[in-house]
């Protein structure tokens, strides 16, 4: 066995001299090598490559970040190293080695005792990884059973002591549950204890917190980037949030159309970037400190090519600043060491002409002119469903052409406030003046098309917020005719081009079905169909969270821009507060139906912070170096709003929590500057005393 | 694309059901009213051809279907013998009596078999849809009003529906026909009755997935009516997996229409009709030389109902591949 192994370890070390190009760490043999792999998918019209020419060494304990937009190979690498391609995959270049065994070439009984032994994967649904019905402990007892025919007391032995080590408070109880009887954030570390439980020497993690909320994620987070150094186990991390790979890998490889562009240390990647693309990916990332009129977001103009017709040469080549005519696009780029010590290179043939320090092309800033009056009051809204209290004495108010950002978690109750506000329920008591009219109990079918007009939302999916059967001119023209715009057919076919030369988008997309649109392109339509009508409000209930980083930023821009030129009111509903600091002037931050702080922007993202507020911002990844946090993890899951918490809402996970009052009496609401109020019953001096979350580090 | 289809649906269906539904009213002339149809069934068969080209198990449904519309709107004007006219009887097929030819034999009563069964599909084909359809109808619109409007809305429809599932689907035609009367019209009512409740569910289950979505969402949000929502938002999305189940259900409906006349319920002689058929020629088939009474008219549903069940097969396989 012993002699099996160095034999295989020797055989990875020649591999890795024939392929010349990694550093050699002495006497460390990688435990899983790439070596010039690629894939395709059958497509109807011939193969698709979907990963090309990738390399990756990833030593034993170290954690590799594997970043990149959607569609850019990443989760396919992952499920060729599992070997779960399917019917379609098909591994058609290089090799995998895992401690120097080619994974490629092994069947039946010895691939199973690799997967879910040695490699362990973690996927982005916890719920689809467990089975509903079996209890969670009987699933974990499963793996040393099966794995290492273990017997059943030992294993379950074994299986509590992991969910200990995976911090799972209460084992006991959980190991008798079943799966749809705990939250998200604990289902996600049972997943993470079962792919631990069998001992895998790799673990794979495919976005493992997407799913999940912002202050649970962060508590995840904090798990895995732990599991290398308790556990041994190297990792590959596969995300979309480059924060993310910066706060648990040691290394990062960037990925753009299949191909790897950029590899190295994350220190090195994110602070000395030798890639276009990672540049263009951090200028389009807001970052604590700045905001929409200081530094604006570049975007990346274009889309990623579709695999089916990459450009010839460069990948990025169309997309990039820096492109040079018959350079660029002559022949594929190969990666070029940079930094051969730290391993780091780039996939790009002008790396030594740019001037990488030099700071970017900034946006066009501008400034904020002041706000004009109220146009929505809302005052002490609350509803009810049954026992459930999703909205409790809300209060705040906005003006004309601000942006009011609505930040909370799941069941905080802002898209119950959305709903009250659109009029597709009605709230139990309280008010809404919208100019002067009473909204709160006034369903949409009584509304009259003049308010329906000034009140309009941007909806969240944009996979979602098209209707799939009609045209997108027809949909937009249903809008113009429904609100009464404009009667005149030909006026309402001219308006439709208006809309999307407002948005950006050329006029024969109305010609179009949303099928034929990118999620950006489609959450634009979204946004030409709520200008439609002039509103004076507008909703956005996270407009944003389900789009690329590099698209983000330009459809962010763009609703900035139309709302500059409209002076409309914009209701920003997120739970991502990078975004929000960049976006909106006010932010109202709930917390289980109640609002805990609101205030200027500026003023929630600096001490006094409402407990809960702190946390929030703690627990926003943040990839670019310049800045480190504070960590604040909150204990728990968030509560069920059927049973909210008594006194403060956020007592059962506030780490500053005064037994005795925090838990019995609701919290006073303390007003520190003008129009900055903060709910809670720490004493005044405490909440001053607040460290700040985001510091800029010193380099 | 789709409007072209239903126009092309209705030159053929339309003509057919006026002249196989009232065929005595309209007297000698009647056969004109076919002539529409016969090119647009050509059309119709190029077309499922072009479309379903990936998908080699349609295109033989289609052909298959195809055909048999093809035989029902021709049949007036193919050489064939008067299919009520008793001529010889008990000939074995290939055989020729007074220089008539007799390809498929004749029956007990001396009709020519062919001509019987050319003409039979057209009574299958035209309730066979015309039922479906309105089952369609019915159990559609319910599906839609259930599964949006939810609430009260929802706990009629699904009450409803389940107590006629709760009949078992013979006992339900019996039921029906014994207490209306046996005509077409009351085999639309008693298919109605079985299939709509399921059609119901089928519907209501896509609707209620379907409503959730922001598109939804968003005609709510600009105070459309609900049955805007629901005829113009809601079914054009809905209508993939309807559209297989129709398929299907078609296949369904042929069986159980065949089934009742084989059982004298429902369509009445002398009109030719494969379930009718398949009942007269039952005695004479017990005798192996005399079984093509039964197995010409048997093979003749078993290929139409194969037909809708390949294409319901091809659609549902094509839908999963994109």
């Amino acid at each position: 066995m012993q002699h099996a192994g160095m034999q295989s370890n020797a055989a990875a070390g020649d591999a890795r001299i024939l392929a010349g190009d990694a550093p050699i760490l002495a006497g460390d043999a990688p435990i899983l090598e790439c070596r010039n792999l690629s894939v395709s998918y059958a497509g109807r019209a011939g193969d698709v490559p979907a990963v090309i020419d990738f390399n990756l060494d990833l030593m034993p304990g170290e954690a590799h970040g594997l970043v990149g937009e959607s569609g850019c190979g990443k989760s396919t690498i992952a499920l060729a190293i599992m070997q779960y391609l399917g019917k379609a995959g098909r591994v058609v270049g290089g090799r995998i080695l895992f401690e120097g065994r080619d994974l490629l070439g092994m069947r039946g009984a010895e691939l199973r005792a690799i997967r879910g032994g040695a490699i362990a994967m973690i996927y982005q649904e916890p719920m689809a990884s467990l089975n509903p019905s079996m209890t969670i402990g009987a699933q974990l007892i499963e793996v040393p059973m099966y794995h290492e025919s273990m017997g059943r007391r030992d294993a379950a032995a074994r299986a509590k002591s992991m969910l200990d080590r995976v911090r799972m408070a209460d084992a006991e109880r959980i190991m008798r549950s079943y799966p749809h009887q705990i939250s998200g954030g604990q289902q996600q570390r049972i997943v993470i204890a079962m792919a631990l439980l069998s001992n895998p020497r790799l673990l794979l993690l495919d976005e493992p917190t997407t799913a999940l909320d912002v202050t649970v994620e962060a508590g995840i987070v904090d798990l895995i980037r732990n599991i290398s150094a308790e556990f041994g186990t190297s990792m590959l991390y596969i995300s979309h949030n480059l924060g993310l790979v910066r706060e648990t890998c040691d290394r990062v490889t960037v990925m753009y159309s299949g191909e790897a562009v950029e590899v190295g240390s994350v220190a090195g990647v994110f602070r000395g970037m030798r890639h276009p693309y990672t540049r263009g990916l951090f200028a389009s990332m807001p970052v604590p400190s700045a905001d929409k009129n200081s530094r604006p977001l570049v975007s990346i103009p274009g889309q990623p090519p579709s695999p089916r017709a990459r450009p010839p040469g460069c990948s990025f080549g169309p997309r990039c600043g820096f492109f040079a005519a018959g350079r660029c696009d002559a022949a594929p780029v190969s990666m070029s060491p940079i930094d051969a010590a730290q391993g780091h290179a780039s996939r790009c043939l002008r790396v030594d002409e740019i001037a990488w320090d030099a700071p970017p092309a900034p946006g066009v800033g501008s400034t904020t002119a002041g706000f004009g009056e109220v146009v929505l009051k809302v005052n002490d809204l609350s509803k009810r469903y049954r026992r459930v209290s999703a909205n409790d004495g809300l209060t705040f108010d906005a003006r004309r052409g601000e942006t009011v950002a609505i930040v909370g978690e799941s069941g905080c109750g802002k898209s119950t406030f959305a709903r009250i506000l659109m009029g597709l329920i009605q709230a139990d008591s309280g008010s809404i003046d919208l100019a002067g009219l009473e909204l709160s109990r006034l369903p949409v079918t009584r509304r009259s098309a003049d308010t329906i007009r000034s009140l309009q939302m941007i909806f969240q999916n944009p996979f979602d917020t098209l209707n799939p059967s009609h045209t997108v001119g027809s949909q937009i023209a249903r809008v113009i005719r429904k609100l009464g715009v404009q009667r005149d057919e030909s006026r309402i076919r001219e308006q439709v081009f208006d809309l999307l030369d407002l948005v950006k988008l050329p006029r024969d997309f109305a010609e179009r079905r949303p099928r034929q649109l990118s999620g950006g392109q489609k959450q634009r339509i979204g946004v030409a169909r709520a200008f439609a009508g002039a509103p004076a409000v507008v909703v956005a209930d996270e407009p944003l969270s389900a789009l690329d980083v590099s698209v983000q930023a330009a459809v962010t821009e763009l609703l900035i821009d139309i709302q500059r030129r409209e002076g409309t009111t914009l209701l920003f509903i997120s739970h991502d507060l990078s975004v929000v600091r960049y976006l909106s002037d006010r932010i109202v931050v709930m917390y289980l139906g109640q609002i805990m702080e609101q205030g200027r922007t500026d003023q929630v993202f600096a001490p006094p912070y409402h407990p809960y507020t702190e946390a929030l911002l703690a627990a926003v990844p943040i990839a670019d170096q310049r800045y480190a946090k504070r960590k604040v993890l909150l204990s728990g899951e968030i509560p069920s709003a059927s049973n909210p918490p008594a006194g403060c809402r956020f007592s059962t996970r506030c780490p500053y929590r005064i037994v005795g009052t925090c838990d019995l009496d609701p919290p006073p609401v303390q007003e520190f500057a003008a129009s900055h109020r903060i709910a809670c019953h720490l004493p005044r001096e405490e909440l001053l005393a607040m460290q700040p979350v985001f510091q800029e580090a010193t380099l | 694309m789709n409007s072209r289809l239903a126009i092309l649906l209705a030159l053929i269906w339309l003509p057919l059901t006026a002249y196989v539904m009232f065929r005595s009213a309209l007297g000698a002339h009647g056969s004109y009213l076919l002539l529409p149809a016969i090119p647009s069934v050509i059309v119709l068969y190029v077309l499922a051809l072009r479309s379903w080209r990936e998908s080699w198990v349609a295109m033989l449904g289609a052909t298959l279907v195809c055909f048999w519309l093809l035989m029902a709107v021709t049949a007036p004007y193919l050489p064939l013998l008067d299919p009520n006219k008793p001529l010889v009887p008990l000939v074995t097929p290939g055989g020729i009596r007074h220089g008539v030819l007799f390809l498929l034999g004749s029956d007990l009563r001396g009709r020519d078999v062919l001509s019987r069964t050319v003409w039979g599909c057209q009574r299958v084909l035209v309730w066979g849809i015309t039922a479906t359809s309105v089952a369609y109808v019915v159990g559609a619109g319910a599906g839609l009003i259930g599964g949006y409007l939810g609430g009260w809305w929802d706990e009629f429809v699904s009450f409803a529906s389940n107590v006629l599932l709760s009949f078992p689907v013979m006992v339900l035609y019996i039921l029906v026909l014994n207490l209306l009367g046996q005509s077409g019209f009351n085999i639309i009512i008693a298919v109605t009755c079985s299939s709509a409740p399921v059609i119901m569910r089928i519907v209501r289950g896509l609707a209620l997935d379907a409503k959730s979505r922001d598109y939804i969402q968003a005609a709510q949000t600009r105070g459309e009516h609900p049955l805007w929502i629901m005829l113009v938002e809601l079914l054009p999305n809905v209508r993939g997996p309807i559209i297989v189940d129709a398929c299907l259900r078609l296949g369904y409906t042929t069986v159980a229409i065949t089934t009742l006349t084989f059982l004298g319920l429902g369509l009445q002689p002398p009109d030719p009709d494969w379930g009718l058929m398949i009942k007269e020629g039952a005695t004479a088939a017990l005798l192996w030389k005399y079984s093509y009474m039964v197995i010409v008219p048997a093979l003749s549903v078993s290929s139409l109902i194969l037909g809708f069940n390949l294409i319901a097969d091809g659609m549902r396989e094509m839908s999963l591949r994109d």
